[in-house]
This record gives structure tokens, C-alpha cells and sequence, in this order.
């Protein structure tokens, strides 16, 4: 007897129990859209973050000065002056491991220009920064070698801080006061969106680093040309461990720290913030692996059960089919077929029913969505692996019936 | 002389009930010809059917021998017999035993899709038989729409569907009425007289008088086997009772 010819009884058998057979599936489509629309939104939100993380760079490491101890207080990273722009060009130049070192001040204040005013954060920043940070021109030009030796006012505009003061006209070529100061906008940034943290990351000026501490920030020449940090991008394929080591080694050296002192710096990396999500999402696997076999096994014993009703109630059948030539076999293969259909025909019902909640958790809710061949196939082989397994037994039962018993019961 | 289609030695079957046994056959030794239509008789519980399943092959002997066709079936395992139940033997049921909710086609259709044949030749097979039973016009009714007569001729033309060598039928006019019976006893004639070797149980001399040899059981033992001298015409007899019939309803 060939599959087909078992399918289409199993089929037959399923029509007859309509109600009977949907309600058995339902365990198996409930499992089945619970995994995929869970699945869709979990994989959706992860791709999200990884879109984010990919944004700032996991092979960033940001050093801060360390922190400073006021009264037996320790004030936190950053709150000593210990970091210079030299510091991030030796980097540069001597830890072989540095796709880039980008020397950073910080500062805030107000903007007016084009049609208004904003209140912002700009970076003095040396050329590698873009490079550092993953910032792309748009429009216009980056700073040049000659903007930073003169401490030219140009700047770059991050894309919130273009459309506040410009809207939709070009500020490319616009001067602009950044606390009072004029600059010429040079060109405009690639938006970036949001940060992990929720921030707005395009609202955003950079100008030259020399620029920053000569004339905006107003720190003189003649004292150290401490910095608030510096973004440092380790090059592909090169260790994070490694490449912090040689940097914290570099800088112990440059800083003259005592093999017992602690360092005066401090290194950051988003490999902790990427390993914190790997757990996160961990876990998120392993609930929904809880809820999707917890549900798909109530699914299973579920057609255990009606499968076994089908055996008993149709012993006659069995016993008239064995009477004319079925083997145990056949009767195997054709209860084990009718068992796969319906852990099947479940399966496909809860991906089509996972999908539909998924698009529309998506349009309600605004979530991203993530639907992937994955789950779907990963679906269909659970749900016929259900069929398999809590088929077998009671097809087994049924092909071990003696032909004369079979066709003898009442 | 040729070997014999049926032989049995000795044969027996006890059931173990509750803490006894129950010797439903005590050694039965038997031979039937190839083309002989045998009528197995008998009180009730005298071991016919059970007789009549270890021919079938629907059950194991605890002692004897049986042969079919000079083959030794007793110790064969289930899928041997399961080829033989399929191949050589048709079975005739008293309670037809078709498939509920499937057309009679597919119920004749039955033993060729446990024997490998492609769907268009198991219709057409079915089909040829189906005319033959004289109900061409019935392939798609399911069992639930025909009468018992017509329902009994489609499990023969299910028994006949791929080619046996031996008819089995226990009972088979057992819950039908006189007219009909007489009916599917000459369907059974004709098959015999076309050389088919049939066996039937039964308990009713009317129905046993159709036969060509007449083996009677009690407690589980032949106590006698006599060939019929001039069996009965089915055929005539059908044709009698319907004209009676038709007498009856013109009556006023
Ligand atoms: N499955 C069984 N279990 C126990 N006893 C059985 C079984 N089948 C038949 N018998 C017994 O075997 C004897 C013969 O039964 P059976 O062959 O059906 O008789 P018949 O068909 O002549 O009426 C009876 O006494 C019956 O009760
Ligand atoms: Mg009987």
C-alpha cells in the first residue's frame, strides 16, 4: 500500500471526525502560533538591538579617565583629568591592534542659526572619529588635516540638530553660533536613530578637536590638553581582550602608574552590553523552548489519545482489512499516516494563525516583526515529529491486533 | 490423483477462557477438492466458524495440520498469512463487514491496495467485478444505500476481486430473507459452476441443500460428510419465489 493511498484514508477517517479531529489539533495550533508569533517578536526586537549594537560598534572600546577619590569619596569614571589628546594618538600609533583612536571633548550649549535655536551637545573630535564611531558625511565634506592644525569653526550637524535649525533647506554652507561662536556648517551626518539607551544619537554637532578646546570650551594653551575620552576602534579579527590589555599597559607606561597602583583610567567596551543581551535572549530561547514543548506535548497527548479512541472504535475495520491481505504493517503505516496528517493539518493551521497574530501584533502594537523560514520549518517537523511519536503507539496497538479478534469485536 | 486445495490433519483449537479451556475443535481431518462447493453444518457452537477461520488463515491451530494446495500454512508468520489471506482466499462475511462511508467500488477495491496494484487498474478490476455481481449501476453508493442482498453481493465481488482460489462464506445468508438468500446461493452456484471451489457454513438445511457435499460438525468433531446427490438450482428456486411474489401482490 503506497503513502498516498494512506493519506488519502487518514483523510477520510479525519472528515468523518470533524469536530473531533479539529478539536484535537487545537493543542498543536495553539503550540504552534504561540512559537512562531513568539519567535517573530522576540527575533524581531533582537534584530532591533543587534541593528543598534552594529550601529556604535562591538569592537569599541571607550577610555575614560579614572575615577578621582575627593575625602575618602570616590566621584565616579571620568570626574579626574587624567586623559590627554596625546594619550589617544599614541594609542593610535603604537598598539598595533587600533583601527582608529579618536581623542574626544565634550561639551553642551546653545546653537542659533537657519531659521533657529537648539540646545545640543557638540564633540571636538579628531579625524578618526568618524572612522571610531561609524559616522558617515551625508552631505558636505568631513575636517581636514589643515582644520584641525588651525582650529578652523566648521562643524557638522548631526541630522535632529540640521532639521531643528534648518528644516528642509541645506545647511551645508549656513553659519551657525554655537555658544556664540560663528561656524560654517561644512556638512551634515548620516542619521543614526537611537542609542540602547534611548538617546537620540543624531542630536549632534562635531566640530575639530582644536576648535573645541581653543575656542568654544576656552581652555588655554600651555596646559595639558586633557580630554573627556577616547573612542577607540579595535580592527576586525583582533582580540578585544588582547587589545585592551596592550592599551592598558601603554597608557600604565604613559601615565607612570606602580605595578600595586590602580589605574587612573578606565576601559569600556560593548562586549559587556552584547553579552548581557546573549544572556537575555538566552533565557527568552529557554521560555519560549518551555512554553512551545509544554503546549506541543498537551498537543501530543492530546492526538495520543483520539488516536487511540480511532483504534478501539474502528477494531472491525482493522480486523476486515487484516482478512483481506493487510499486513501489520500496513495498518501501522496507515494509523501512523492518519496520526502525522493530523499533527500536520494542526501545524499548518497554528502557522498560519501564528503568522496572522504576528503581523497584526506588529501593526497594533508597532513592534517589529521578524517572520523567518526557520520557525515556520521548524514547526512542520515538531508538528510531524509529534504526529511520529505519539502516533506510534497506538498504530502499534492496532497492528498487533490478531485478525480474527479484530474482526470479532464488539 | 491431484493434491487435494484443502487438506487438514488432526486439526484443533482450544481457547483459554477464565481458568478452563474450551476445545472448540478436537482433530478434524478433512480433504476438499479444487471446484468442489462444500456446506459445513452443524448446531451452534459445534466449531464451524472456527473451523472455517483457521481455513481462512484469520487463525492459528494449537494442533493439526492444515495445507493449502499442498502447502503447510500452520507455523507461516502473520505477513505470510496475511499474503495468503489476500491472494488465495476470499472471504464472505453474515454481517458483510464493508467499509462504513466508502463506495462500493472502494470496498471491492479493498484487497488490491494491500497487494500493490495501481489505483486506475484496482477501479478497473473492481468495476468488472461489480457488473459481474449484476450491480454495474452501484459503484459509487455507499453501503448505507444498498439492502443487505445487494450489499452481500458486493463483499462477493470483493471476495472474488483478486482472483482467489477458494470462496470462504460463513453465514452468508444469515441475515438475509429467504428471496435473497436463495439469490446470493446462486451467485455462489454460478461462481462454482465456473470452477471456483466454495466453502460455506451454515446452520440451515435449506440453505445447505444447494451445496455439493455436506460436512457436519457437533462438539467440535465431523460426525458426517456426504457428497448431495442432486443439489438444488438457486437460481430456479429465486425465480420461483419471485413469480410467487409477483402473484401475491396482484392478488386483491
Ligand atoms: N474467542 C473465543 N474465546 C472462547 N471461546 C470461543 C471463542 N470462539 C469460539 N469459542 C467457543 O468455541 C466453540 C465453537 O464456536 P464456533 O466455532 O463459533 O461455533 P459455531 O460457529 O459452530 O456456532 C463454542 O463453544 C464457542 O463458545
Ligand atoms: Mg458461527
Amino acid at each position: 500500500m503506497n503513502v498516498l493511498a494512506s493519506i488519502r484514508i487518514a483523510l477520510r477517517a479525519l472528515r468523518i471526525n470533524k469536530l473531533r479531529s479539529a478539536l484535537t489539533m487545537l493543542g498543536i495550533i495553539i503550540g504552534v502560533a504561540a512559537v512562531i508569533t513568539m519567535i517573530a517578536v522576540g527575533s524581531g526586537a533582537q534584530s532591533q538591538i543587534e541593528d543598534q549594537i552594529k550601529g556604535l560598534g562591538t569592537n569599541l572600546i571607550i577610555l575614560m579617565p579614572g575615577s578621582s577619590t575627593s575625602g575618602g569619596v570616590r566621584m565616579g569614571a571620568g570626574s579626574r583629568n587624567t586623559l590627554t589628546e596625546e594619550d589617544g594618538y599614541a594609542i593610535q600609533r603604537d598598539v598595533s591592534a587600533v583601527q582608529a583612536s579618536a581623542p574626544t571633548l565634550r561639551g553642551t550649549g546653545q546653537v542659533v542659526g537657519g531659521s533657529g535655536n537648539w540646545s545640543t551637545v557638540f564633540y571636538g573630535v579628531s579625524p578618526e572619529y568618524f572612522e571610531a564611531r561609524n559616522w558617515v558625511v551625508a552631505q558636505g565634506k568631513g575636517f581636514e588635516a589643515a582644520d584641525i592644525a588651525g582650529s578652523a569653526k566648521v562643524a557638522l550637524l548631526g541630522d535632529t540638530v540640521a532639521r531643528n535649525l534648518f528644516g528642509d533647506t541645506d545647511p551645508v554652507g549656513q553659519v551657525i553660533r554655537i555658544r556664540k561662536v560663528p561656524f560654517t556648517v561644512i556638512g551634515t551626518l548620516e542619521k543614526k536613530g537611537q542609542s540602547l539607551m534611548g538617546q537620540d544619537q543624531d542630536d549632534v554637532i562635531l566640530m575639530p578637536i582644536s576648535t573645541a578646546r581653543n575656542r568654544v570650551l576656552g581652555q588655554g594653551a600651555g596646559r595639558l590638553r586633557t580630554v573627556g575620552s577616547v573612542s577607540i576602534k579595535i580592527r576586525d579579527g583582533e582580540s578585544m581582550t588582547e587589545a585592551e590589555a596592550q592599551i592598558r599597559e601603554l597608557l600604565r607606561q604613559r601615565h607612570r602608574i606602580q605595578p600595586a597602583q590602580e589605574d587612573d583610567f578606565t576601559l569600556r567596551n560593548l562586549s559587556e552590553v552584547l553579552s548581557a543581551r546573549e544572556e537575555s535572549s538566552k533565557i527568552m530561547g529557554l521560555l519560549l523552548a518551555a512554553v512551545a514543548s509544554v503546549s506541543l506535548l498537551v498537543g501530543g497527548i492530546g492526538i495520543m489519545n483520539i488516536m487511540l479512541v480511532s483504534v478501539t472504535e474502528r477494531t472491525r475495520e482493522i480486523g476486515l482489512r487484516m482478512a483481506v491481505g493487510a499486513r501489520g504493517r500496513d495498518i501501522l503505516t496507515q494509523f501512523l499516516v492518519e496520526a502525522i496528517t493530523l499533527a500536520l493539518i494542526g501545524g499548518l493551521l497554528g502557522i498560519a494563525l501564528g503568522v496572522s497574530s504576528s503581523v497584526a501584533i506588529g501593526k497594533l502594537a508597532g513592534w517589529p516583526i521578524q517572520l523567518g523560514i526557520e520557525p515556520v520549518a521548524l514547526a512542520v517537523g515538531f508538528s510531524a515529529a509529534i504526529g511520529i511519536f505519539f502516533g506510534f503507539y497506538p498504530a502499534r496497538k492496532a497492528s498487533r491486533l490478531l485478525p480474527i479478534e479484530a474482526l470479532r469485536y464488539e | 490423483m491431484s493434491t487435494p486445495l484443502i487438506t487438514t490433519r488432526e486439526l484443533a483449537k482450544s481457547y483459554a477462557l477464565g481458568g478452563f479451556t474450551v476445545q472448540a475443535l478436537r482433530g478434524v481431518s478433512v480433504e476438499i477438492n479444487a471446484g468442489e462447493f462444500v456446506a459445513v453444518m452443524g448446531p451452534s457452537g459445534s466449531g464451524k466458524s472456527t473451523f472455517m477461520n483457521l481455513l481462512g488463515c484469520l487463525d492459528t491451530p494449537s494442533g493439526g495440520e492444515y495445507l493449502l494446495a499442498g502447502d503447510r500454512v500452520s507455523g507461516l508468520g502473520s505477513d505470510a498469512l496475511a499474503a495468503i489471506r489476500n491472494r488465495r482466499i476470499g472471504f464472505v462475511f453474515q454481517s458483510f463487514n464493508l467499509l462504513p462511508r466508502t463506495s462500493a467500488l472502494e470496498n471491492i477495491a479493498l484487497p488490491l491496495l494491500y497487494s500493490g496494484v495501481a489505483g486506475e487498474e484496482r477501479n478497473r478490476r473492481a468495476t468488472a467485478r461489480l457488473a459481474e455481481v449484476g450491480l454495474a449501476d452501484r459503484g459509487h453508493h455507499h453501503p448505507a444505500q444498498l439492502s443487505g442482498g445487494q450489499q452481500q453481493r458486493v463483499a462477493i465481488a470483493r471476495a472474488l476481486v483478486n482472483d482467489p482460489v477458494l470462496i470462504l462464506a460463513d453465514e452468508p445468508t444469515g441475515a438475509l430473507d429467504t428471496q435473497t438468500s436463495c439469490e446470493v446461493m446462486a451467485l455462489l452456484q454460478q461462481l462454482n459452476a465456473q470452477g471456483m471451489t466454495v466453502v460455506l457454513v451454515t446452520h440451515e438445511h435449506d440453505i445447505a441443500e444447494f451445496a455439493k457435499r455436506v460436512i457436519t460438525f457437533r462438539d467440535g468433531r465431523v460426525i458426517e460428510d456426504h457428497m448431495v446427490e442432486r443439489p438444488k438450482d438457486a437460481a430456479v428456486l429465486a425465480a420461483q419465489l419471485r413469480a410467487e411474489q409477483v402473484v401475491e401482490e396482484a392478488r386483491p
